[in-house]
């Protein structure tokens, strides 16, 4: 198999073996970053002169010792929300355009200490305030699958990259869906860990009560190495838990005889694309074949999950934005005369229309005779709605949906229309609010209904489009999730495809075998 | 204006105080930046998140809570099971979130209080119990710096970051005299503890009080207050407020109402002044922290930190006037200076080992006396503290001993001290040293009597007709005779028996 389209334990087989260095798989990559990216745009910045010392430092500790980290010498990128030190880190705002951290956020850290190489930084919707990335300053980014069409957001870049073979893995973040919704548009495997699981440090802030770290790769069995690195106690982010990382990978089952499986009936919701809701119930079906019992569920909150998530997010994004204020780093309004220019002006010129939508609801939202009547209330539901999940998590191990009501829709369809990503996300928000892990995996194809939540009104495409299936797992459960994705993925092969613009013409080159 | 300030005006103040008190910690309240009050370079004791850099985040400093519990337990606040942070959004450029990180409703310690000794009746003193509303953590800003006819600002953070725990008495307070009371017993309590220098002039402790003042027979509360900025010495304190007072009634008493505003303390002027107006009524949209935890404080947690409050002022008070019988004045003036009595302690404990019994009460005094006055002195002037001074408790202890002894006169004694606390060293050698050891053997005094008397005829006749004086003359000539260093109660009496 191609190296563009294999599974970090494939290419860390291949380097063990010196079958491949280093510096190849990274030049390989750089390659196709450089052929392809134009066509999907899924990074914003390209680090190929350190990605290569990198990878040259990475050949050495190959050659010394016989003992290396799965991840030693692999390339990767990771959404442009992660700050990265001496790396440009913009959050896809022009506030941040030209903004260098001196810093390493922990994750980032963590995967420099496994000597992996960082290939680059990918798009997303300006701050992550988007499911489509088109709130990027920087341009959308493309579907691989159809360039007319979004990868979905808010970590689009990320998951295009991984869907266009130009990263095997790619760091991501979610806060309502920006994980899952990408990865099932792109056709790919992403993970939004527990809340507290892996350390916010260094990630720039969304929401500060429920981002989480993850990732977006190939396979399930990528994303549960990747979670034994990035997980566990920060003693710089005072949210993360104490529990002990276990060895997902290694645990990973392929039957799943006498796991309970939820199906939750409030999210077969109206408006799912016919197509969608006929690959997660084929999906499901396989899953009863692996083993598992499945059972009808009810979480009859779950439609209070937009509502609370309109609160709190747009509150906590008022207060977590205040930072870029222009007085010691980032954009600073050149003609502004006195200091309430520097902030007006400034934050004005820098910030997009999303963000300043959020900003504005939050502002009011905390105000003085507000804040009670919503940011405390919708709090007040949110412990509902975990009291809600903690009972169902009584009865099954996990649950399982679609990651998105659609497959991609075209750009611009979600454009203009600011509830866009309520709507798209409504899957995905409750697990979010609640801080529970999930994954999004393939399962199929779908035709395409173009408009922007794939309306019934809508006319059938027939394009198709990759479908995702969703898989949520109860605090601190990500065991099992990983194992429900990958038992389903040693039946199916949905994960392998590749979409026929990015198969590359010729193998990887320097093989040696 | 004066006049107004007489209770019998029947205009009563009404005073409220916030205090900010900058903790001693070895880092910062969320980073860990050093916490250095003293640091001039500006941006020296700066991270990546003291400063807001995208994605960092805070995490609570573990000294700095308990600081702030024990502070709370000593003021006898209730320290509820839960406390949490919150943050106070507005917009400055010494503030480097766009939010400070302080808290709400929820604050370490709650409803406690602070007996203190105003002047009572009939020139005594009386206790009086002044409430405190709520004490709670928050971070300072940095300083925002005008370079004079720039046309731009500076910003040094290396304050930012630092821990404060803000004090918020109720209006129990009557006048600036019991308000400075109150800020230097709390000063004490702040440095007994260990929890910061509390110095308003190096502005490690802040003060923000809320005047009023209440009508003639008005019982309920002004529906005004004013809030007087700038205050950073004791001295200031109580001028600002007795000035606030004065003005306030001039305007009640004209029939006025005083606006609410905030004011600023000139010292030039020797005035308050209206302060630039201020924004309208901030409203800094406060919200949870969702950053950091709640805080959590266990039974044991806060059995242990009360268990390790040190004894404060107070209670030392008290007991230095049971076990050492010293009089109120001294007492309080030695406490007040919490390393001083902890030397003073020491040399206390060298003396009881040095007298090999009970102490005597007479000891104390000396030791007090010589500490608040020629020791003191010599501190002051080096502007050090008594454990960092060349004289050690056991050295002090001994030379209280030489002079309580008489093998040293006080005069030479002075002399002694100041001569360890240039070099160190034993008091007795050092008397020694210098010649300065106290002649009491009866012969060699009486020699010298012999000399005098025969030599000065005239002096001893005129004694003898009842010339006082002239009995001073002779004790003069006899100690000049012993180059100074007769024990004085022997050459008198000797002489006294020779002249019979």
């Amino acid at each position: 198999m191609d190296a563009s389209f294999s599974e970090i334990s494939e290419l860390h087989e291949k380097l063990k073996n010196k079958e491949i260095s280093s510096v190849e798989l990274t030049e390989y990559f750089l390659q196709r970053i450089k052929k392809h990216n134009p066509q999907i745009n899924a990074y914003l910045t390209v680090t190929e002169d350190a990605a290569l010392e990198e990878a040259k430092e990475a050949d050495k500790i190959i050659a010394r010792r016989g003992k290396i980290s799965v991840f030693t010498g692999i390339p990767f990128g990771i959404k442009d929300l992660f700050c990265t030190k001496g790396i440009r880190t913009t959050a896809s705002s022009k506030i941040l355009e030209n903004y260098v951290p001196p810093f390493d956020a922990t994750s980032v850290q963590k995967m420099r200490a496994e000597n992996a190489i960082i290939l680059g930084k990918t798009n997303l919707d300006e701050f992550a305030h988007g499911s489509s990335t088109e709130t990027s300053a920087f341009g959308e980014s493309k579907n691989p699958w159809d360039t007319s069409r979004i990868p979905g957001g808010s970590s689009g870049g990320s998951a295009a990259a991984v869907a266009a073979g130009l990263a095997p893995l790619a760091l991501a973040t979610e806060t309502g869906g920006s994980i899952r919704q990408p990865s099932s548009l792109c056709g790919v495997s992403g993970w939004k860990p527990t809340y507290g699981r892996v350390s916010r440090y260094g990630v720039i802030s969304m929401t500060s009560s429920n981002d989480s770290i993850g990732a977006i790769g190939r396979s399930v069995r990528d994303l549960a190495l990747t979670a034994e690195v990035m997980s566990g106690r920060d003693e710089k982010d005072a949210t993360t838990g104490n529990r002990e990382v276990p060895q997902y990978s290694a645990n990973l089952r392929t039957n799943l005889k006498g796991m309970k499986i939820g199906v939750p009936a409030e999210y077969f919701i109206d408006g799912m694309e016919d197509d969608v809701k006929k690959r997660v119930l084929d999906a499901i079906e396989e899953l009863r074949k692996l083993g598992a019992e499945i059972i009808d569920v009810s979480l009859p909150l779950t439609k209070y999950g937009s509502l609370v998530y309109a609160i709190v997010t747009p509150s906590e994004i008022s207060s977590n934005l205040s930072r870029f204020d222009g007085i010691r780093y980032g954009h600073q309004a050149k003609d502004a005369r006195d200091l309430a220019e520097i902030y007006s002006k400034t934050r004005a010129q820098g910030f997009g229309d999303e963000a300043k939508r959020r900003i504005m609801t939050g502002t009011y939202a905390l105000s003085a005779g507000y804040y009670e009547a919503y940011y405390l209330k919708a709090q007040k539901v949110r412990r509902l709605l975990v009291d809600e999940f903690n009972n169902v998590f009584e009865k099954v191990d996990c649950l399982v949906c679609a990651s998105s009501p659609n497959v991609a829709p075209k750009i611009g369809a979600a454009k203009d229309n600011p509830l866009f990503g309520y709507i798209a996300d409504q899957l995905n928000i409750p697990a979010a609010m609640a801080g529970l892990p999930a994954l999004s995996v393939p399962c199929g194809f779908g035709a395409a209904r173009d408009g922007a939540d794939g309306g019934a009104s809508s006319s059938v495409a027939g394009v198709q489009m990759p479908v995702g299936l969703q898989i949520i797992g109860p605090q601190w459960g990500e065991q099992k999730i990983f194992d429900a994705g990958h038992a389903y993925q040693t039946v199916t092969d949905w994960h392998k495809k590749m979409p026929p613009d990015f198969v590359p013409a010729s193998p990887l080159p320097g093989k040696r075998k | 204006m004066a006049e107004n300030l007489k209770p019998s005006s029947g205009y009563a103040p009404v005073i409220g105080l916030e205090i900010h008190v900058q903790l001693k910690t070895k880092s910062k309240m969320f980073c860990d930046s050093p916490n250095n009050p003293d640091e001039t370079a500006p941006n020296k004791n700066i991270c990546e998140i003291c400063t807001g850099q995208p994605g960092t985040l805070p995490v609570a400093n573990r000294e700095a809570v308990r600081l702030a519990v024990i502070v709370g337990q000593a003021l006898n606040c209730r320290i509820e099971e839960y406390s949490k942070f919150d943050r106070k959004n507005y917009f400055y450029p010494d503030l480097p979130k766009g939010y400070q990180i302080s808290q709400y409703d929820r604050p370490i310690a709650q409803n406690g209080y602070l007996d203190i000794e105003v002047p009572g009746e009939n020139g005594g003193s009386a206790s009086k119990r002044i409430r405190i509303r709520r004490a709670h953590l928050e971070e300072d800003a940095g300083k925002n710096i005008h370079p004079e006819g720039a046309d731009y600002s500076l910003v040094d953070f290396n304050r930012a970051g630092t821990p404060l725990l803000e004090i918020v008495t109720e209006p129990d307070i009557a006048s600036a005299k019991e308000a400075k009371i109150f800020l230097q017993e709390l000063r004490n309590i702040i440095r007994y503890i260990g929890a910061g220098s509390a110095d308003m002039e190096k502005g490690t402790m802040r003060l923000e009080p809320n005047i009023s003042v209440r009508k003639p027979g008005q019982l309920e509360l002004p529906a005004y207050k004013v809030e007087v900025k700038n205050i950073n010495s004791f001295r200031f304190a109580e001028s600002a407020i007795e000035y606030e007072i004065a003005r306030q009634a001039e305007i009640l008493k004209e029939g006025g109402m005083p606006k609410q505003v905030t004011m600023g303390w000139n010292e030039k002027a020797g005035q308050t002044m209206e302060q630039r107006e201020k924004e309208e009524a901030n409203d800094y949209r406060y919200f949870p922290e969702p950053d950091l935890p709640i805080l959590h404080f266990s039974k044991e947690y806060l059995e242990e930190a009360l268990a390790s409050i040190p004894e404060l002022p107070a209670q030392k008070r008290a007991r230095f006037k049971r076990e050492y019988g010293l009089p109120d004045a001294d007492i309080r003036n030695l406490t007040e200076w919490k390393e001083l009595t902890e030397f003073f302690e020491e040399a206390i404990s060298e003396l009881d080992e040095l007298a090999g019994k009970a102490l005597p009460l007479k000891f104390a005094k000396m030791a007090a006396n010589w500490c608040l006055q020629d020791f003191s002195a010599l501190l002051n002037a080096a502007k050090i503290n008594p454990l960092e001074s060349k004289v050690t408790p056991h050295n002090f202890a001994e030379l209280i001993k030489l002079i309580e002894q008489s093998k040293i006169s006080a005069t030479a004694g002075k002399q002694v001290l100041a001569k360890m606390f240039e070099l160190g060293g034993e008091p007795s050698r050092i008397m020694e040293d210098l010649g300065l050891a106290q002649v009491s053997d009866a012969a060699v005094i009486e020699q010298a009597i012999n000399k005098v008397v025969s030599e000065n005829a005239k002096a001893v006749a005129d004694y003898k007709a009842g010339l006082q004086k002239s009995f001073g003359f002779l004790v003069g000539m006899a100690m000049k005779e012993l180059k100074g260093k007769g024990n004085p109660q022997v050459v008198n009496d000797l002489l006294k028996k020779k002249l019979e």
